[in-house]
């Protein structure tokens, strides 16, 4: 870290975090990814952790993934709430044995020094119910403050693991106003720089947020949304029925990322329709389930494909 | 004697599941020990975050060589028989078998088994595995390579190392052979995370735990305990403050650290502008911090000071700087969180939320939280007059008493719904009482809770749990054995409480009847039984849930049935206080006695009546009495019948007790002196009917037939 220039290094700059980060996993051997082009609301909705967590295959895959929480949204008001922000997520699996290390040292390589900071694993078990998926593991906390999440995954779209798969999401934000403390995210470093060609964190966002919590709470479209999320979710159904096909004694699935695309996207439709507050708690609870179904009926499309396993 | 170390090494494991787990590992493999006729001296079980351990000391080297004789065929006998009795006891021939002599049946063959004891090492290495593969984590998971083979083992987090040694104190131990998935028992440990990673060699547990020290691993968790407190008391005192001491927060930092080490922080003290109890909720539920108070405010909470106190892990090189600031800084978040929380719940009226109770269910069946808030609001003030309270206070905190929980500060901690509606209540200008109900009507919440006593509040805690009871018994969601979702006898107890500790007159049937009344005008009739048999039902519920309270404080509970029995009674206060009266007459010489004598009089009334299938009811005729202690019953009874009645309607209990008194020495004297079953039959009869009236009379404070002797 000593070797970089000043404006590349992770305590004073959220792109030069981010760089730290993606550098160690790639010295690692993970495949560093791009972010899902779809919107999601977190890194484990990317395919490459929900569908690749499946299956017997070996994956070792990293990447930014920008997550939307839209009840999150506080327009721009919270020092630390966020309609949008980052996650960095690693996927191991099968999990390594010394992956509470690794994670270690990904720390060390982004500055927390282990000598001076005080970090620990603390009870925290996963649960995705719109997912069905489940793990066991920890909040990672650093001087008190919750940095990553840590978690086995047992149980992914329905599916059992196997073998287990080792997750770390890192919340970038968070991370970051650690390192270069700051206590309102919006004035995170975000170049590096100084000066006139500082830019902050507000500088890229602060307009996003005030928008889209007008948006997301007051004016998002939900006669369109209603039907977006019966769209997508006809949709999901009608590819899954349309990829199967039937070879010898072996059923293979054909589209099982399509089909899963329409499943995020039903997820996050339904996001907003929540934050919008025209679901009542009852209703609620049907919305989660339909969108489970769909999930686990893509899980079940996608061990069926050969990145699941099945050839 | 041996003794046996075992050690379990992992990733982190949740605080809240080590002391059972600890327990639970000295239990299964010391439960074994015994099974295998290993009988050990001693046992004790630790843990950390990163280990379970074991020290069993004193365990025989060997089990008892088993000798065993067993009865084999008739000499002489076929030889089937005699070759099926050498395959059973591995006798190479019959001649290795002793002949029993029995002149009566014959003579036969017995074998003598000796079967060896196995060295304890070996028994270990079979108990061993199969207690850690059948561990039961309240949740356990599969983790790595292994995962995806069928039957690998699932611990609470990845298990990483065994250590697994036996033998005595002045020997060099020997490992205990075993392995689980690819772990292979040994005696390697490790010390703490980041202080001492290195891997440690350990023999027995004496230096075990000694090394452990030495690599920043205080294995004991009381010892972990008392160093935390006694550094946190002291670094709170050194600075003047007072550590308010939190036994379940100690409980759970102790099991999130294997060095503690203690350090303190402060906060802006603009933050004590926030009600104190949110500002150790926050700090306590979302840091695991304890906070302090100024010294000598001998006041728990009252007056919270602007530091706090952190349990680290590690003696950091910078003394703590590093993780003090960090932890302020979180800590100021959070507590900015909470003040804006505060301060935006304070700008929205409690009464302004109301409208939003209208989407919220409460119970499909019962309705929303709306309809709900209306039947408690309607029901408290039908109860205001009868427990003393103001119509309109009542009406008014019945209405506002759940809106904090759609409040901001309520939503992030729960625990403090209720407190928050009396801080908004008041910040708002509602009447004091009001307020307070806001707070107190979720009480007595258990048997040693506090129980309200401003009229205002007993009102509203009244009519939100009748309106509780009425509700799920209306839907048929009565508590069945062990399962009571709804935490309904907590309610009916605390129905109990309230008017007992209260002394309030109510009529359980007519309030269970008109709750229930508010239930159906406004929940369609679909939805919920019009049922005429649920006051009397919920009654009954009451009766148990009052003596299950008598027995736990060790009073006699059939008293509740005796005076149950007599029917038309659900004044409960009136009932405990029947109850209490008729405890001590029967605690007295003239109770017990009474009671025998009436139970004789019962006894032979049943014997008599059945014989001759008729009921011996009916006024005695007083010309048939010839004998003077027949004539001094009959005018007791009289008396005594008279007197009760009034006292009971007096409800002087007491004196109805002592009017029953005077009945003994007659009833005693008619036993003692007069023959019941009489030739003549029409004095038999007169008679027969006269020990009736003495069941009769007792009727008038209990039913006698019920209590138990």
């Amino acid at each position: 870290m000593d070797s970089l220039p000043a404006h590349m290094r992770p305590d004073r700059s959220f792109q030069g975090l981010i760089l730290a980060l993606q550098r160690y996993w790639a010295d690692y051997g993970c495949v560093i990814l791009q972010p899902y082009d779809m919107e999601v609301g977190a890194g484990t909705f990317h395919p490459a952790t929900t569908l690749r967590a499946l299956g017997p295959r070996p994956w070792n895959a990293a990447y930014v993934q920008p997550s939307r929480r839209p009840k999150d949204g506080r327009y721009g008001e919270n020092p630390n709430r966020l309609q949008h922000y980052y996650q960095f997520q690693v996927i191991l699996k099968p999990s390594p044995p010394d992956i509470q290390d690794l994670y270690l040292k990904s720390l060390a390589a982004i500055g927390i020094d282990a000598a001076v900071h005080d970090i620990r694993f603390v009870e925290d078990d996963w649960e995705s119910p719109t997912l069905g998926a489940w793990g066991l593991g920890w909040e990672c906390w650093c001087d008190g403050m919750e940095v990553s999440q840590f978690t086995y995954f047992q149980q992914v779209a329905g599916v059992e693991c196997s073998p287990v798969s080792g997750e770390l999401t890192y919340g970038l934000e968070r991370l970051a106003m650690y390192v270069q403390g700051v206590d309102r995210v919006y004035d995170l470093n975000f170049n590096g720089r100084d000066g006139d060609r500082r830019v902050t964190y507000g500088d890229v966002f602060l307009q996003a947020e005030q928008e889209y919590s007008r948006h997301n709470f007051e004016y998002a479209d939900t006669a369109m949304l209603f039907e977006q999320f019966r769209m997508a979710e006809e949709a999901c159904k009608k590819y899954l029925a349309a990829g199967w096909k039937e070879g010898g004694n072996s059923r293979q699935h054909l589209m099982a990322l399509p089909a899963y695309d329409q499943c995020i996207k039903a997820s996050h439709v339904f996001n907003l329709l929540d934050a919008r507050g025209v679901i009542s708690v009852t209703e609620r609870q049907s919305y989660i389930l339909r969108v489970r179904e769909l999930a686990k009926a893509c899980g079940d499309a996608w061990i069926h494909t050969e990145a699941g396993g099945a050839l | 004697m041996p003794d046996l170390l075992l050690e379990l090494f992992s990733e982190e494991i949740p605080a809240r599941m080590q002391a059972k787990a600890a327990d639970d590992l000295r239990r299964m493999v010391t439960d074994k020990l015994v099974a295998e006729g290993l009988v050990y001296e001693g046992a004790k079980a630790f843990a950390t975050p990163r280990r379970l351990a074991l020290t069993v000391h004193g365990i025989p080297a060997r089990q008892a060589d088993l000798k065993e004789e067993r009865r084999g065929p008739r000499v002489g006998g076929q030889d089937a028989a005699i070759q099926g009795f050498l395959k059973a006891t591995g006798l190479t021939s019959i001649e290795e078998a002793k002949i029993q002599r029995d002149p009566k049946k014959g003579d036969f063959y017995v074998a003598l088994i000796e079967k060896p004891g196995r060295a304890t090492i070996d028994v270990l290495a079979d108990i061993l595995p199969v207690i850690i593969r059948t561990f039961p984590w309240p949740k356990s998971m599969r983790w790595g390579t292994r995962s995806a083979k069928p039957g690998s083992l699932n611990w609470v987090r990845p298990l990483h190392a065994i250590t697994a040694t036996f033998g005595l104190e002045t020997e060099e131990p020997d490992v205990v052979k075993f392995s689980v998935d690819a772990l292979e028992a040994g005696q390697t440990t490790f010390g703490h995370r980041f202080m001492a990673p290195a891997s440690i060699s350990v023999r027995r547990f004496e230096d075990y735990e000694a090394k452990l020290l030495d690599a920043k691993v205080v294995l004991d968790p009381e010892r972990r305990k008392d160093a935390i407190l006694t550094d946190a008391k002291q670094l709170a005192f050194a600075q003047g403050f007072e550590l308010v001491e939190d036994q379940n927060l100690l409980d759970e930092v102790s099991g999130l650290v294997e060095w503690p080490v203690v350090l303190m922080g402060s906060f802006d003290a603009e933050f004590l502008s926030i009600p104190s109890e949110v500002i150790r909720a926050t700090i306590r539920n979302n840091q695991k911090c304890f906070v302090v108070s100024n010294a000598k405010s001998g006041d728990e909470t009252g007056k919270l000071a602007s530091k706090f106190i952190l349990v680290a892990n590690i003696e950091a090189s910078d003394g703590g700087k590093a993780i003090v600031a960090g932890n302020e800084r979180v800590i100021r978040a959070r507590l900015s969180d909470a003040k804006f929380f505060y301060e935006t719940d304070l700008k929205t009226r409690l009464e302004d939320r109301l409208s939003k109770f209208e989407q919220i269910v409460f119970h499909e069946k019962l309705g929303t939280q709306a309809e709900r808030i209306k039947r408690i609001e309607r029901l408290a003030a039908e109860l205001a007059p009868l427990v003393g309270a103001d119509v309109g206070k009542a009406r008014r905190a019945a209405r506002l008493a759940k809106a904090d929980l759609l409040t901001e500060v309520v939503g992030e901690f729960p625990e403090v719904q209720g407190l928050m509606g009396k801080y908004y209540a008041l910040a708002q200008g509602e009447d004091a009482s009001v307020a307070a109900a806001c707070e107190e009507h979720y009480k007595p919440q258990g048997p040693n809770d506090r129980v309200p006593t401003d009229p205002v509040s007993v009102a509203v805690a009244l009519a939100d749990k009748i309106d509780t009871l009425v509700g799920f018994w209306a839907v048929d969601e009565k508590p069945t054995g062990s399962k009571d979702p709804y935490a309904l006898r907590r309610a009916a107890l605390g129905v109990i409480r309230l008017v007992a500790e209260n002394e309030l007159r109510l009529s359980v049937l007519r309030v269970a009847g008109s709750a229930l009344g508010c239930l159906l005008e406004e929940r369609t009739k679909e939805a919920i039984v019009d049922n005429q048999k649920l006051p009397s039902d919920l009654l009954a519920f009451f009766a148990d849930r009052l003596k299950v309270q008598l027995r736990e404080q060790g009073a006699r509970h059939d008293l509740v049935d005796a005076v149950f029995a007599l029917g038309g009674q659900d004044d409960l206060l009136l009932i405990i206080r029947r109850v209490e009266a008729l405890g001590k007459f029967l605690d007295s010489e003239d109770g017990k006695n009474l009671l025998a004598g009436t139970k004789r009089a019962s006894n032979i009334l049943s014997i008599e009546e059945r014989k001759d299938k008729r009921i011996y009811d009916g006024a005695p005729d007083p010309a048939l009495y010839s004998l003077t202690e027949e004539k001094a019953l009959a005018k007791a009874i009289d008396e005594v019948k008279g007197e009760a009645s009034a006292a009971v309607a007096r409800e002087d209990f007491a004196a109805a007790m002592s009017a029953m008194a005077k009945l003994r020495p007659p009833v005693d004297a008619f036993f003692d002196k007069v023959r019941v079953n009489d030739e003549d039959p029409k004095v038999r009869e007169n008679r027969l009917k006269l020990l009736n009236e003495i069941r009769v009379a007792t009727r008038a404070v209990a039913d006698f037939s019920k209590i138990q002797d």
